[in-house]
């Protein structure tokens, strides 16, 4: 019989068999993959773009434009270059997806309140708001928004009035421009005194909480300071602040702000819509707090408001953050419906108008893309430091 | 439960004593009961006059349209276009018997007891495709053929849709191993893929599949629209459908993939023989949900041109020969989703309250 020896090694696996190298040439080919389907694509498109008279690189962004835009938030006319749509369709999707961010916070959280009340008639009317709205398709409503409902409303000459100062019509809403007049700095200046001085008694009162014990007002006294001075200070600059009313001119109303019917559907339709899902998730987000939280907080002697500001309130935040922040990913990709009804969202000036008048659909697409991943990335960085903020700290 | 143990005594409340509990319990309750009441009370009538009492149902044109409430009569009499689009009529069979397959495949989803329904469920994934593939768009077998471009309406939509997420569902699973895979080329390439797709808006995937698809592909070969709107679709979905399923696979204990490694599994038959059917299972209502937004979202299909019910409508409304009937086509359009939505949707919580086991922390 052979003898073993002792120090032979154990015979490993055969190379294909090994794990290490299996999933070495595995990456291998998968990077060679993508190489070879990304090199086919830009060949492709080179050779296409060529045969169709295409050029390629970013020159065009210099280039004047040509086209009107109906509404835009940086100076803008048709003599300027297609670089300046960009930064005009940019504006107007994040004025359209802020606007829509805050209305469909406060709605969707009252809604979700709303939905939990012991009131009976207010929870089956919640209910009812929500199961209708979420299983409508978005684009839907914009639609019966924008044709059906601010379509409708009358023509400039019989304009709906309210007060003398405001005006619906098929055209927008007229509403008055305040124009700061020499002095208004003042108020300012006041505002900015203000909020230190609340931030500075806020500082103070936790101290002083900590030590004795007492309770200050902050949150009273807080709104006072913030009201109270910069009023004070705009009496005392002699009211600079005139009001430059809308007035029919012509066809037309003249001066003042204008809020296109555009703008006001894609708004409604889009703060309606994403404050149905936020109201569900809200109401998952209280009813994920256990009641034994609430009984102890009652025990300890905590009033109503101060249960739910101090004890349910937080902990419901975990569960809200995560699924709202995705909510609002989702609107502000939605609001690129806003090419659907012609509101000068990005999607509709860049992609739309900009791409079709140049035809450099590769560079155009890829800045457009470029733009959503940032917001989208933007959004959930930021909320993923507040989430940070409030989520559980384990000892 | 045993016969012996008791259910907690029935609260008997008179109608008087449920108001005051439920309606009227303290002063801001009553407040806001009677603002709520007056408001739902003024508003459910006017609503109910349009669109049943003073609607028209019955006539042959416009002119049997009072205009005082609804006018029903046009949905009537463009019902077939919203449905079918431009299929011809006299192939319309075709998409009838499409429909009842699938009804034949889903209804028995909703029936608990309903015998060997997971047969239909698996027709419904796997037959009601094929059978679709050759039946609808025809030229095979002595079919007339029927090009894609006179699809359109209701029939589109549910295409898209079902097409859409039945594609989607493969390319995900494998994107969401990928995303948990420990080899980190492969890890970080579908990390990449998932996250751009999912932060743009699917409007510029339906943009770019129609208008940079082509310059992409080498010359001579080309899809039609709809084919290019299927394809972004898919790969969009994908992203969403990778996230949902690696949600589920995450949910799986440890000790379910050593005890596969202890067998000796391969990854393979780790992966399809003892995660993902329990990761699968978990997750069905997450993928129900995914459907149900992107049923809603192939209406968008219609900005690039495709006729989809919302696009049938949307071009039927603003037809002179009839006035004003924007209202009753987008509640015709509100219904159809509505319908479907929330049926699903309810079938979703339900199957989430069985798959619950409660061994949830």
């Amino acid at each position: 019989m052979k003898k073993q020896t002792v120090d032979s090694k154990p015979a490993g696996p055969k190379p294909w068999y090994d794990p290490r190298v299996r999933s070495l040439f595995f990456q291998v080919v998968a990077i060679a993959a993508v190489f070879w389907a990304g090199w086919t694509l830009v060949e492709n498109t080179l050779s296409n773009m060529e045969s169709r008279g295409i050029s390629t690189g970013f020159g065009f962004l210099e280039e004047t434009a040509g086209f009107g835009i109906i509404m835009s938030l940086v100076p803008y006319d048709a003599t300027m270059s297609y670089g300046r749509t960009f930064w005009v369709g940019l504006t107007n999707t994040l004025l359209v997806s802020v606007m829509g961010i805050i209305a469909a916070t406060l709605l969707g959280f009252l809604i979700g309140v709303a939905r939990l009340s012991s009131n009976w008639l207010v929870a089956k009317v919640s209910l009812f708001y929500i199961e209708v709205i979420r299983n409508i398709p978005l684009l839907l409503q914009i639609f019966f928004w924008y044709f059906a409902v601010l379509g409708a409303l009358p023509s400039p000459r019989q304009s709906i009035e309210v007060g003398g100062t405001m005006f619906l019509n098929n055209r927008g809403l007229y509403v008055p421009e305040p124009l700061t007049q020499d002095g208004f700095g003042l108020v300012w200046g006041a505002l900015l005194v203000a909020i230190a001085a609340v931030v500075c008694i806020r500082i103070w009162a936790k101290k002083r909480q900590l030590a004795t014990g007492q309770i200050f007002p902050t949150f009273k006294v807080g709104v006072a300071i913030l009201v109270l001075l910069p009023v004070l200070a705009y009496f005392v600059a002699g009211s600079p602040l005139e009001w430059e009313v809308p007035a029919l001119k012509g066809f037309n109303f003249g001066g003042g702000i204008t809020i296109i019917p555009e703008l006001a559907a894609l708004w409604l339709a889009l703060s309606l819509y994403t404050a149905s899902f936020i109201a569900e998730i809200v109401r998952s987000g209280i009813l994920s707090v256990s009641k034994g939280q609430t009984e102890a907080s009652k025990a300890l002697g905590l009033s109503n408001g101060l249960t739910l500001r101090l004890v349910v309130i937080p902990q419901a935040m975990r569960v809200i953050i995560p699924p709202l922040t995705s909510q609002y990913l989702n609107l502000a990709k939605n609001s690129s419906l806003a090419t659907a009804i012609g509101y000068p969202d990005l999607v509709a000036v860049f992609m739309g108008t900009t791409l079709n008048q140049t035809g450099q659909a590769v560079e155009v697409v890829a800045i457009t893309m470029a733009v959503y991943l940032t917001i989208s990335l933007s959004i959930s960085l930021f909320m993923n430091i507040y989430n940070r903020a409030v989520a559980i700290k384990e000892r | 439960m045993t016969e012996s143990t008791m259910k907690p005594p029935k609260k008997a409340l008179t109608p008087v004593k449920w108001m005051r509990e439920h309606l009227f319990s303290t002063w801001y309750n009553a407040l806001l009961t009677v603002v709520v009441g007056y408001l739902v009370v003024t508003s459910v009538g006017p609503i109910l006059n349009w669109a049943l009492f003073d609607a028209d149902f019955l006539g042959a044109d416009a002119s049997d349209c009072s205009g005082a409430g609804a006018c029903w009569l046009f949905i009537d009499q463009r019902l077939n276009f919203f449905i079918y689009g431009f299929y011809p009529d006299e192939l319309q069979w075709r998409v009838d018997l499409m429909f009842l397959l699938l009804a034949v495949a889903f209804v028995p989803q909703f029936i608990e007891r309903f015998p060997a329904r997971k047969w239909f469920g698996i027709f419904g994934m796997t037959g009601l495709p094929v059978i679709g593939y050759f039946l609808i768009p025809g030229g095979l077998f002595g079919l007339e053929a029927v090009e894609s471009t006179k699809w359109g309406g209701l029939m589109l939509t549910l295409i898209l849709a079902y097409i859409g997420i039945l594609a989607s569902l493969p390319i995900g699973i494998l994107l969401a191993l990928g995303r948990r895979s420990e080899m980190p080329i492969i890890r970080g390439l579908s990390v990449v893929f998932i996250e751009v797709w999912r932060a743009v808006p699917l409007i510029t995937v339906l943009f770019m599949a129609s208008v940079m698809l082509p310059l992409f592909l080498p010359e001579g070969m080309n899809f039609e629209k709809l084919m290019r709107a299927l394809i972004g679709i898919t790969l969009w979905q994908s992203a969403y459908m990778a996230e949902v399923i690696r949600g589920g696979l995450q949910a799986i204990p440890r000790g379910q993939y050593e005890a596969a490694d202890a067998l000796g599994l391969g990854y393979w038959r780790k992966m399809g023989l003892v995660v993902l059917p329990q990761a699968l299972k978990l997750v069905i209502p997450g993928i129900v949900n995914t459907f149900i937004a992107l049923f809603k979202d192939t209406t968008l299909v219609l900005i690039i041109g495709l006729f989809d019910v919302l696009g049938t409508v949307q071009s039927t409304v603003t037809d002179p020969a009839w006035q004003n009937v924007a209202v009753e086509g987008y509640v015709f359009v509100a219904f159809c989703f509505w319908i479907f939505c929330f049926g699903i949707s309810r079938y979703s919580q339900n199957l989430e309250r069985k798959l619950d086991t409660g061994h949830k922390t």
